[in-house]
């Protein structure tokens, strides 16, 4: 028996501690950070004064905080920014579910020998680099591309100006959604492959159409699905930083392109943290909320 | 079983064609004879010479692939360690530890890595901290992979090694590892992928010094989109292509031991 014990500390040490050093520690700095004053040139002001604090342009701000977190609430702007963030994550989430349920859909309703070919083919692009795949969009949507003309020239058959496809908040959709789109397409077809095609023949045999079969019997079973799929798409999307940055305009600012900015940019570190922690809170509703929706109904 | 519909077949081969033109693209404009991204002009291999040539680019390729290397090797050790633990001893707060990585946006552990990176280690940010956070979320994909490997064997095996008298050593060295070795190739092989192909982390943890190929990539991108960036994007999926393709042969070659035993 203590052999066992021995071998249970010896197997789970190194990772608990790797992961309590590189991931539990660095979070929890992140939320002291965020109670600190800023300093002078970035970084952080010292937690107690120094004996030299006589230095020209000390700001004398010493010690903790709630400062970053009344700075966050007191402006409307910052509130605006979530806000945006998760009307784009929103839009993402119901676009990639809309294009992802008619191909996990048609995966669940293929011969056996075919599913895993067609899994392939769904994960095979996003094994390419991630910005690529963000980059190839700047070539479809930029301004000289076919697309764009042709998108131009209808608006113009219309009566509507040209209108600038790329660095736009529709590039950034675009991008998001093509970045997400598998995460929503495997889980929907892992539920969809154990429904039971037995229940459509008796609702067919009931007299329900195809859309009745749909509506009232598959989708409400793929709901499991559906939103263990939104979580994967939502989340990430909230804290993306490199699709708006690259795809979108100087306005199409998001959560994470705002705390990027707080660290490499006016390097403000507590504040950044602050914004950190409230991206974090959202996430937390948002996995929350998505498992409570996925557990699957217990039936009467 | 019935035969999926027209309407349904035409969708989704939409949205097939959606996931595969911008690649398609890519790497149609990398043999183009062109240095704007508009129209085919002709063929050349002119951006594949000119890239070879960038030693900037070399060297940043040269780079990832020590960190890569040396990354996939550590979160393999360390993550079948805690696929194990995790599975063997029913523990609580390993997996917290292991899974939150994974789960939570990639931004939140690039920041605070970098906060503490900066604060608490005084490190200079390079390619030691780029390797320790690479680690720290590959672990948990690790993780995840052996502990699936583990689940669907059946204990029974480990009963009748112990019963024989074999030390929990020589269960693991005889037993155990030979029958997860393909999770653990596999988990080597994806957090290589992850690895070699993370942005966000990187673009936080890497510092000023040396050339780093994702963040080449995206500065190329940001600065002066050439075609030579569709060069190295068709090589970069070149490179994975192969990687899939070696773990999906492992994979099968998995699943046909199953069915044997």
């Amino acid at each position: 028996m203590n052999k066992l014990r021995l071998t249970r500390w010896l197997v789970s040490l190194p990772p608990t501690l790797f992961l309590l050093l590189f991931f539990a520690a660095p979070s929890l700095l992140m939320i002291v950070t965020s109670f600190r004053y800023p300093g002078e040139f970035g970084g952080l002001a010292p937690l107690s004064a120094p004996e030299t604090a006589t230095a020209e342009g000390d700001s004398g701000l010493y010690g903790m905080t709630l400062e970053t977190y009344r700075f966050f609430f007191s402006d409307v702007l910052y509130a605006e920014i979530f806000l945006k963030s998760f009307a784009v994550a929103t839009a993402t989430t119901l676009i990639c579910l809309a294009m992802a349920y008619p191909v996990a859909m048609l995966i669940a309703q293929s011969a056996k020998k075919y599913r895993n070919l067609m899994i392939l083919l769904v994960v095979l692009p996003f094994a390419s680099n991630f910005l690529i795949r963000i980059y190839a969009w700047m070539i479809i949507l930029g301004p000289e591309s076919a697309f764009s003309h042709f998108v131009n020239h209808l608006l113009q058959a219309l009566g509507f100006g040209p209108v600038m496809l790329l660095f736009s908040p529709f590039a950034v959709i675009v991008g998001m959604v093509y970045v997400h789109l598998p995460f929503m397409i495997l889980p929907l077809y892992t539920n969809l492959e154990k429904h039971d095609p037995v229940l459509l023949d008796a609702a067919q045999d009931l007299g329900a159409n195809r859309w009745q079969r749909f509506w009232l019997v598959t989708w409400p079973q793929s709901l499991p699905g559906v939103f263990s799929g939104s979580a994967l798409v939502f989340i990430p999307v909230l804290g993306m930083f490199a699709v708006p940055d690259i795809l979108g305009g100087t306005g199409d600012i998001l959560i994470g392109n705002l705390i990027k900015d707080q660290f490499l940019g006016t390097r403000d570190w507590p504040f950044g943290s602050t914004l950190s922690i409230m991206l974090m809170l959202a996430v937390l509703c948002v996995a929350g909320l998505s498992t409570l929706l996925a557990r699957p109904r217990v039936s009467r | 079983m019935k035969r999926p519909n027209l309407t349904l077949w035409l969708t989704a081969s939409l949205v097939y064609t959606f996931l595969y033109i911008p690649l398609v693209i890519v790497v149609v404009y990398s043999f183009n004879d062109s240095r704007l991204n508009a129209e085919w002009v002709g063929f050349t291999l002119d951006w594949y010479y000119k890239l070879f040539r960038n030693e900037e680019m070399l060297l940043a390729a040269r780079n990832s692939l020590i960190i890569a290397v040396s990354a996939s090797l550590l979160a393999t050790i360390l993550g079948t360690m805690a696929g194990l633990a995790i599975h063997r001893f029913r523990l609580r707060f390993l997996p917290v530890l292991a899974f939150t990585p994974v789960a939570m946006p990639e931004i939140l552990l690039g920041v605070s890595l970098l906060l503490f990176f900066l604060q608490v280690l005084n490190l200079t940010l390079g390619m030691i901290s780029i390797i320790i956070a690479h680690t720290t979320f590959c672990i948990g994909f690790v993780a995840i992979i052996v502990r699936a490997r583990l689940q669907g064997m059946d204990e029974s095996i480990f009963e009748a090694a112990r019963d024989l008298g074999a030390t929990p050593w020589q269960t693991f060295r005889l037993i155990t590892l030979p029958l997860i070795m393909p999770a653990v190739v596999a988990g080597a092989l994806m957090s290589f992928t992850l690895s070699i192909d993370d942005f966000v982390i990187t673009f936080f943890t890497k510092g000023v010094g040396e050339p780093i190929l994702p963040i080449q990539i995206y500065t190329m991108i940001k600065i002066a989109v050439t075609p030579e960036v569709n060069a190295i994007s068709t090589l970069f999926m070149l490179l994975t292509l192969v990687l899939i393709i070696i773990a999906n042969r492992l994979d099968s070659g998995m699943l046909q031991g199953e069915k044997k035993s």
